[in-house]
């Protein structure tokens, strides 16, 4: 992450190929004739950079602005679209609200139950690779349309779920047609995929180091002791990480609300996510403008979340070797 | 835990053969809960599985994870295709686009994540900077203006608008991975190139390529297994039936509601399932590692 400043090199006498060979005073060469090589080796990412990132960034910006179905070009309306996402579209209001609530409910749950399967697998034992691997497969499988599909059976009318919740007398009937259970059902799925964090928590558990919880011991601590007060502070900058990567992740959430709501987002709106909805009203009615104004919103939305949960982190995440 | 230094032999022995026998039963007790947790976790999976193999009028009515009768139809089914267009086809679309994907990351990220780690020039600092900005940038801000420019270039219903960023390194975080991995290589090794008389192509062909191997095999399975999946952008650039990865192709199925469609439906969903399972089984180590060291690895 650290590059010199080129500001400072600038003016030192000895530049080119770093073998300290000195240069005329006063001549301006601070990378020497290699450094055309860095461009031509950074010029794949430079022309991604700027024709499928930049200027697309720039060309939604000013879509956002407009009237645009793909055919006829684009019609400046000014922030219209943004005031009628606001005033007039009740779609839209719901599908921030669900998505709110899919992100504040399933992040937490899917964090909990990474750190939960961390710290039991976090014992020196013969089989601790194998479990870290099986717990680990479902993130890989879970991003897939046939899990969701497989979702969306086994919490259907007569699948296994509603089965399972019948035989204990609670009569949910097929979780993916109420709009009561269809978001916790897509929550579930979330949940379910909590491998990629745990393999992260259980890197972090295993840097810290045992004299900490050795005098945790001696001072007499008990479990849930030792974890408030070793484990989680000295963890807490992993967390932060995954909180951070989850939430990002789960506000784009997709596909699993595509195929259990069979790309409507039903019943009753009540899976409809905000990515879901951006997609419909972008590629189903051919609303560009509009859905470019909706995804400008998630940026904001995405880089608020973002700032709020690291300024936060100063009050309960602690660095080791910190002078506080 | 062990009995006192200065306590008899022979309860020093006892002690020891108690707490022995106590931290198996420990030991026992995580492998049971570990186990159980598992079975909890893949019982979706191996429903799935199982559901592949039953009868139509088998698949809601029965619990049971072993078919009352095991039957091959519903994969004989599902291989005959829909539309008009077999299972091949569609499996074959997927390896192309996920094939090309992994050579397109592979190399574009190596070549940009050698100049970021390795080569000095100006703006290196503000450029890397840019890019790290770009790993919190959700797609989807960049789906309409990318649709209408590849709609521009007549490339809607083509693999391109799928393929051609990977060729352009625009995966940012398999750049930061390299990025990572080449700085942790001996700064020595460039300098010993450059004495033997090696410019930055070659000290990059020869030396820096190949040592950066694991994170380019990481990058490479990851690829796989994220476009193998990938759903939305498929969804929105391929239109015609023959053109259909497996993942439009399972898409089918959600509009048919009916019940009778459901064994075809899981026999497929097994078989797009397949090479992700054994990239798994071949790569978990490196999967699991590339996960902790670099913080990604979720879907």
């Amino acid at each position: 992450m650290s590059t010199a400043a080129p500001e400072r090199t600038a003016g030192a006498a000895s530049g080119g190929g770093g073998l300290g060979r000195p240069r005329p005073p006063g001549r301006r060469q601070p990378y020497g004739e290699r450094a055309a090589f860095g461009y031509l080796f950074l010029s794949p990412w430079i022309a991604g950079a700027l024709l499928l990132t930049l200027g697309p960034m720039a060309y939604s910006l000013y879509l956002s602005f407009t009237d645009y179905d793909l055919f006829t070009s684009p019609s400046w309306v000014g922030l219209d679209n943004y005031v009628r996402l606001f005033t007039e579209d009740d779609r839209f209001l719901s599908s921030v609200w669900v998505t709110l609530k899919y992100v504040l409910i399933s992040t937490p749950l899917k964090l909990a139950a990474a750190l939960g399967v961390a710290l039991l697998l976090n014992r020196p034992s013969r089989g601790q690779g194998f479990y870290r691997a099986a717990f680990y497969a479902p993130s890989l499988l879970g991003a897939s349309v046939a899990v969701a599909l497989v979702w969306r059976v086994i919490f259907d009318d007569g699948g296994p779920v509603s089965r399972l919740t019948s035989a204990f007398g609670a009569d949910t009937g097929g979780w993916t047609t109420d709009p009561q259970f269809a978001l916790l059902a897509i929550v579930l799925l979330a949940v379910w995929q909590f491998g990629a964090p745990m393999v992260i928590f259980l890197a972090g558990l295993k840097q810290i180091p045992t004299t900490l919880y050795d005098a945790a011991a001696v001072d007499g601590a008990g479990w849930w002791r030792t974890f408030r007060s070793v484990t989680v502070p000295m963890l807490s900058p992993v967390i932060l990480f995954n909180l951070v990567l989850e939430t990002i992740h789960a506000f784009q959430a997709f596909t699993a609300a595509f195929v259990v709501s069979g790309g409507r987002g039903g019943p009753s709106d009540s899976t409809l996510f905000y990515t879901l909805y951006l997609y419909q009203r972008g590629f189903v009615d051919f609303q560009m403008g509009y859905a470019s104004a909706m995804a400008w919103l998630l940026v904001v939305a995405i880089a608020i979340v973002t700032a709020v949960l690291f300024r936060t982190s100063r009050a309960w995440v602690f660095y080791a070797g910190d002078a506080r | 835990m062990s009995a006192a230094p200065a306590a008899p032999a022979a309860t020093a022995v006892g002690a020891s053969r108690a707490g022995r026998s106590r931290a198996r039963t420990r030991r026992v007790v995580w492998h049971v809960t570990c186990l159980g947790l598992l079975a909890v976790l893949l019982y979706p999976v191996l429903w799935l599985l199982s559901m592949s193999f039953k009868p139509a009028d088998e698949i809601i009515s029965s619990l049971s994870l072993l078919p009352e009768r095991f039957i091959v139809g519903n994969y004989s089914e599902a291989m005959a295709g829909s539309g008009g267009v077999s299972v091949w086809r569609f499996f074959s679309n997927s390896v192309i686009v996920a094939g090309l994907c992994v050579v397109g990351n592979v190399l574009s990220c190596a070549v940009a994540a050698y100049a970021f780690a390795r080569l000095r020039f100006r703006w290196r600092g503000p450029l890397f900077a840019f890019m790290i900005a770009t790993l919190m940038l959700p797609a989807h801000v960049l789906l309409i203006p990318q649709y209408a420019i590849f709609n521009q270039f007549d490339m809607i219903d083509t693999f391109w608008p799928l393929v051609l960023p990977k060729f352009l390194a625009t995966d940012a975080f398999f750049v930061f991975l390299m990025v990572q991995f080449m700085r942790s290589l001996p700064e020595e090794l460039g300098q010993a190139a450059r004495i033997d008389g090696c410019g930055p192509i070659r000290a990059f062909a020869y030396i820096f390529l190949p040592l950066a191997k694991p994170a380019l095999v990481t990058t490479a399975i990851f690829t796989f297994i994220w476009t193998w999946n990938d759903f939305l952008s498929q969804l929105i650039y391929l239109n015609s039936p023959e053109n259909y990865t497996l993942p439009l192709a399972l898409r089918l199925f959600i509009d048919q509601t009916s019940q009778s469609s459901y064994g075809p439906m899981f026999a497929m969903s097994v078989l797009t399932l397949i090479p992700i399972v054994l990239f798994f089984l071949a790569f978990q180590r490196l999967l699991v590692e590339g996960v902790s060291t670099s913080g990604m690895g979720g879907s």
